[in-house]
């Protein structure tokens, strides 16, 4: 079998791949990052966004070995280096910007995605970014108040 | 000021910090050693005779471990469906079996027929591309009224017809309804759908099987929003395993909505199979497997007639409903159309005449079940719908003859002509409270700033009723539920003072972690994370009933309430042992016991510490030890009521309908966390505005399911909503638990939907539109203009 | 999804070889092709990623030529500020997926409600593949098919840039293609109208709209004129008329927007 190498969460892994082997897969069955969620299969729902190499992808839309030598980050890696909440992930605590949790690694991930290039989004900015990232819970009112908060404490 | 603990306050939630940071261990995260993984072979017809199933290749690719066949579950009890309805005549409704795979007969699409278990979900995919199953097509039966006609082809042979059963209620009030809309100075008429809905919560259902041989015992784990149900009706009704050899795990559970209440084929599929290869089992829902296999929400077809005297009070409510069963029943599904529905047709009105007639029916579609709300949104909005239409024809105003018609705050506790008793409400208040919060004095005004830009703006309002808390066990079985409705909680002191709280409710998005220990915070005194909460697993815990139908907190928290109150009374003892003082001067406050009038005290933990310690102890009155399980069954449903505006733009030239702006203004009685209630009532919004304009799960007449998938079926996403104005400062306590508490996870749901389709018929109603069906997509909306023109 | 030998190429060269190969399939930024795979509704026994050759993923404007390498993400077409071209990228799928589809993938594989092909024909670009060009109007032809040979790679779109051009898209709800989606291009010779998600002969040009919106360049000029139903998809979300009465409503925004 093919061997994938990259860096996720600053830590840098290999292992054995089908060609098939998609990214979520990766992280999930061979890594035990289970933070990265499966909720569709038509690439729509959004839970199992991570970034690679700085953008947001659906890592169930990725191949595993696409990312070879790339610099991946996941939920597990969004935590300050002393393992308490960073901004986004208090800011969705704070706020309740979460019910089950299931949509909510992937849309931690849009919302850092969504900050990274615009450090200021009005609420629709915000609103469009989240298009591909379904809750199911929270009726999207409180992951938007997440987002705006963890802007201001992030501008 | 805010409180910062305890009742009424908002603290973080805990369960938060493990979802937020990749931690949450949800049924896929799961895998046990050795676990093989199945594949179902699912009908991709509608109807047919299954003629032949060849596994013989199959069973030669690699990795396959064992391919299982309806054969397989002969002798193994059917699927079983947990409420029996009698229909008007006094008959039981028709029952058809349920088998695991498909015995002779396929009823829908996603119907599963061969199960096939191998080393990775691959291979069993591989193997199952290779077998041979052999089906005649058989006419299929989508239309529950073309369902119901002589000779239509029927889903179960061995049934009388399609009709599940022909229910009337109240039926003694049948003749006197007729009469009343006969006579009735004005009669309103509304002929109406409500959509077929799939619950998708965002987690797929999974269930792992697993078995030990050495002592004989299964656990199962499984994405359910009520464990002990599962153990009960999978251990006793399909796979005959007594409780005490069967665990049922439910861990971190990624939504529910209802359709996670369910005992569902897979579940017992796994659990039989782990026995069968003596290896665990796992079943990982891909979400086009669970559009096919989920049970679905609504789905009913309704014509509601309103009549009302010269003067607009309202007279009499008749409604007849065709509700999709589906090809088996549910779990509950029999409930819902009846016992869940038409005890709510009198809304928040004194109607005094009110009979209604539901047709339930089996369709080649996937079963029909309980969906956030279920029965209730589909009565409210009925009601809802028709009220506003009688405005219209009436030339008054929707709120006002909604208002002359409300039962008023003196008149609780209220008997409506359908079977209920209201405890307490106050529906002016609320009303009240949402023309201010909505600002419906400045609607005119808006409306105008959206003619300018050539858009139509409608306002519609909604007042709902809902029961839940769902309820007394007495009653229940009257009706036909084969189960208990009580709640269980063992309130367990350790010798340190901290508290486990083992409930046999479930959280899956509620934030019980969060929101129970407030209470017991509250009672004792002492800190909220002194005390943790189990829950979801049947080994844990007594015997539960689960969470759905808004009562964890008002059925689950009472019981936790219960036990707290059985242990404080313990402690009191205790107390009184060690402050050598009289049991009934013994006083509990912010985690110290005192004597009345004294200065003498003892902390809370150095009396659980004796509980447990007891070297100065009462043993020959009390037992040590300080653990207490109460069970609560309570003596009435809960009923939250409230207020919904909601104010929409149609874009004339697409039809396509924008929300501007919604609110509501709920009485869910005593509130424990506000920003959780707050949660709630969002993600109820946002699922009743999804069913209003977005959401709708379509069959072709060969019973092909065309939105299954995300493709086709339209969730509701963040640019689809605004934000909400939600308010619960309304509040009349329900008089029958001990927390006064009502209940908010489903109000959302059931007033939103009305509020919707109202807004959108104003928009429209200078065409002359009445009425449009939901969902109001654009094409829809469009298509109803050009209708009118 | 079927298991399959994975080869990424750093040159187009390379590539070309690789997809010689029997049941050899390109892929761009996988965004249709590998949920496709998923479902097991295709079963390349190779596939070759073109998300390693760098000389497709150029993207260069001389003012009069726009050049979009095809494999360009419509995240990096989006972020450009090329007009109608980056507005028409920013709104395709979600953040995610423009951060991985590329136009080269779009292109080849010319869903009949993808939003770049009524970009490409409405501007009569010029497809720029491995061994020839094809000018927009020989390209497409019908619903997922286009001129394209078996192992012939997009290497770049050329799209020569316009007075004015806009693109409305109105999203089919669910999948949040373009239910309707119609590009208006305006070149000093004439206008340019490609209509995407209506028919189901695939993107095509609305012709009486470009020559009445070649005689007057404002949405006034459409007043009139009205596109046959006949042939317009029909499905859950819009009626054959539906769609038509949207291409004329979302000309004439177009035309108001450009």
């Amino acid at each position: 079998m093919p061997s994938v190498t990259m860096t996720v969460n600053g830590r840098a892994v290999t292992g054995e791949v089908e060609g098939r082997t998609l990214l979520s897969q990766f992280l999930r069955d061979d890594l035990k990052l289970t933070g990265t969620h499966i909720g569709c299969d038509t690439s729509q729902c959004g839970a199992c966004t991570v970034h690679v190499n700085g953008a947001a992808v659906k890592g169930c839309t990725m191949l595993a070995l696409e990312a070879d030598g790339a610099e991946v980050k996941t939920i597990e890696g969004m935590a300050n280096p002393d393992g308490s909440l960073g901004v986004i992930q208090a800011a969705f605590q704070e706020h309740h910007g979460l019910q089950c949790g299931f949509c909510t690694p992937g849309m931690v991930m849009a919302a850092a995605d969504l900050l990274a290039g615009n450090a200021n989004p009005t609420e629709a900015e915000i609103r469009k970014h989240l298009e591909g990232n379904i809750c199911r819970c929270t009726g999207y009112h409180n992951i938007v108040k997440s987002v705006q908060a963890a802007a201001a404490q992030l501008g | 000021m805010p409180k910062d603990h305890g009742i009424g306050a908002s603290p973080k939630r805990r369960e938060d910090v493990r979802f937020l940071t990749g931690n949450g261990k949800y049924t896929d995260d799961i895998n046990a050693p050795n676990q093989t993984y199945v594949y179902f072979v699912r009908s991709d017809v509608a109807h047919g005779t299954i003629n032949k199933i060849d596994t013989s290749d199959a069973e030669k690719m690699p990795g396959v471990v064992r391919i299982f066949t309806g054969a397989d579950f002969e002798g193994v009890g059917g699927v079983p469906c947990g409420w029996q309805v009698t229909d008007r005549f006094g008959e039981p409704m028709q029952e058809p079996a349920h088998p695991v795979l498909a015995q002779g007969k396929v009823r829908h699409v996603g119907d599963p027929i061969v199960a096939v278990v191998a080393e990775t979900l691959e291979q069993a995919r591989d193997a199952a591309e290779v077998l041979e199953v052999d089906i005649t097509e058989l006419p299929a039966v989508i239309d529950m009224k073309e369902a119901l006609k002589e000779g239509a082809p029927k889903v179960h042979d061995d049934l009388t017809s399609n009709l599940c059963y022909d229910w009337g209620f109240v039926e003694e009030n049948r003749e006197a309804v007729d009469e009343a809309i006969k006579n009735a100075a004005h009669v309103t008429t509304l002929e109406l759908r409500n959509n077929r809905l799939v619950a998708n919560p965002m987690e797929p259902r999974v269930a792992i099987g697993e078995y030990d041989a050495s002592n004989d015992e299964y656990t199962l784990y499984t994405t359910s929003q009520n464990p002990h149900v599962i153990r009960l009706l999978m251990g006793a009704f399909v796979l005959g395993i007594p409780e005490h050899k069967l665990r049922v795990v439910s861990p971190d559970v990624g939504g529910g909505f209802g359709t996670k209440i369910f005992h569902y084929a897979e579940e017992a599929f796994c659990t039989f199979a782990a026995k069968a290869i003596n290896r665990p089992v796992k079943w990982t829902s891909s979400r086009s497997e669970a559009f096919m296999s989920d049970a679905h929400g609504r789905d009913h077809v309704t014509k509601i007639e309103l009549a009302l005297d010269k003067d607009n009070n309202f007279l009499a409510v008749r409604t007849d409903t065709y509700a999709n069963m589906g090809a088996y029943l549910s779990t509950f599904a029999p409930s819902v159309p009846t016992w869940l529905h038409g005890t709510l047709m009198a809304g928040n009105y004194t109607t005094p005449l009110i009979y209604v007639n539901v047709k339930a029916v089996f369709t080649n579609t996937v079963p029909v079940d309980a969906y956030r709300g279920a029965g209730r949104p589909e009565a409210s909005f009925q009601l809802e719908r028709v009220i506003d239409k009688a405005a219209r024809e009436l030339g008054v105003d929707p709120i006002a003859l909604r208002r002359q018609n409300f039962i008023k705050p003196d008149q609780f506790p209220y008997a409506t002509p359908v079977a209920v008793e209201y405890d307490t409400g106050n529906y002016d208040a609320t009303m009240d409270k949402i023309e201010e919060i909505a600002d419906l004095a400045g609607f005119e005004a808006r409306k105008a700033e959206s003619a300018k830009n050539g858009k139509l703006r409608g306002l519609g309002i909604a007042h709902y009723i809902e029961a839940c808390g769902i309820a007394p066990s007495n009653l229940v079985g009257q009706l036909g539920a084969r189960a208990g409705l009580y709640e269980s909680a063992t309130v367990r002191v350790n010798a340190t003072g901290s508290i486990s709280v083992m409930t046999g409710s479930h959280s899956h998005g509620q934030g019980h972690e969060t929101a129970f220990p407030q209470v017991i915070a509250e009672m004792i005194g002492i800190d909220e994370s002194q005390i943790d909460i189990v829950h979801g697993d049947t080994a844990k815990i007594p015997m539960g009933m689960g969470t759905y139908g808004s009562r964890s907190l008002a059925v689950g928290g009472s019981a936790m309430v219960k036990a707290a109150e059985k242990v404080i009374a313990k402690a009191k003892k205790i107390a009184a042992h060690l402050l050598e003082a009289g049991e009934d001067d013994i006083e509990l406050a912010n985690g110290e016991f005192t004597v009345a009038g004294t200065d003498k005290s003892v902390a809370w933990g150095d009396v659980t510490l004796a509980a447990y310690v007891p070297h100065n102890y009462p043993l020959e009155d009390l037992e040590p030890g300080l653990e207490e399980t109460a069970f609560y069954d309570p003596a009435n449903f809960t009923y939250p009521s409230g207020a919904y505006a909601c104010e929409v733009e149609v874009d004339p030239e697409t039809g396509k309908v924008e929300v501007c702006s919604f609110a509501a203004a709920d009485d869910f009685g005593n509130i424990i966390n506000p920003m959780i209630v707050d949660g709630q009532v969002h993600g109820g919004i946002a699922q009743g505005i999804g069913q209003a304009l977005l959401e709708n799960c379509v069959y072709d007449s060969d019973g092909q399911l065309l939105s299954g998938s995300y493709m086709d079926y339209t969730m509701p996403r963040a640019d689809d909503l605004p934000n909400y104005t939600v308010d619960h400062s309304c509040q009349t306590p329900c008089t029958h638990n001990p927390l006064g508490v009502k209940g908010c996870g489903e109000a959302g749901a059931i007033g939103s939907p009305p509020a919707v389709i109202n807004a959108v018929v104003d928009a429209l109603s200078d065409y002359g539109i009445t009425h449009i069906d939901m969902p109001a997509t654009p094409a829809r909306v469009w298509e109803a203009i050009q209708a009118a023109k | 999804m079927y298991n399959f030998e994975f080869v990424k190429p750093s040159t187009v060269a390379e590539a070309v070889a690789a997809l010689a190969s029997e049941d050899a399939q390109a892929l761009g930024g996988g965004q249709t092709l590998i949920p496709t795979m998923k479902q097991r509704l295709a079963s390349p026994a190779k596939l070759v990623s073109l998300t390693g050759i760098e000389e497709m993923k150029e993207i260069d404007s001389d003012g009069k030529v726009l050049t979009i390498g095809g494999g360009v993400t419509h995240a990096e077409v989006a972020a450009g500020g090329y007009g109608a071209i980056s507005e028409l990228a920013g709104n395709i799928g979600d953040p995610a997926v423009r951060n991985r589809g590329t136009i080269g993938g779009s292109l080849a594989n010319n869903d009949p409600s993808a939003d770049y092909p009524a970009a490409v024909l409405a501007s009569n670009a010029t497809i720029v593949t491995n061994n020839r060009t094809i000018a927009a109007d020989d390209y497409f032809e019908g619903m997922f098919s286009t001129a394209l040979m078996d192992g012939e790679i997009i290497i770049s779109v050329q799209f020569p840039v316009p007075e004015a051009a806009n693109y409305q898209k109105f999203e089919q709800p669910a999948s949040r293609f373009a239910l309707v989606g119609v590009f208006v291009a305006k070149y000093p010779d004439g206008v340019r109208v490609a209509v995407t998600g209506a028919s189901e002969g695939g993107v095509f040009r609305w012709t009486a709209a470009e020559e009445a919106l070649s005689a007057s360049f404002s949405p006034d000029a459409l007043d009139g004129l009205s596109l046959d139903a006949e042939g317009m998809i029909e499905d859950l979300h819009g009626s054959p008329a539906y769609r038509a009465h949207l291409v004329k409503v979302l000309t004439a925004r177009a035309v108001a927007a450009a």
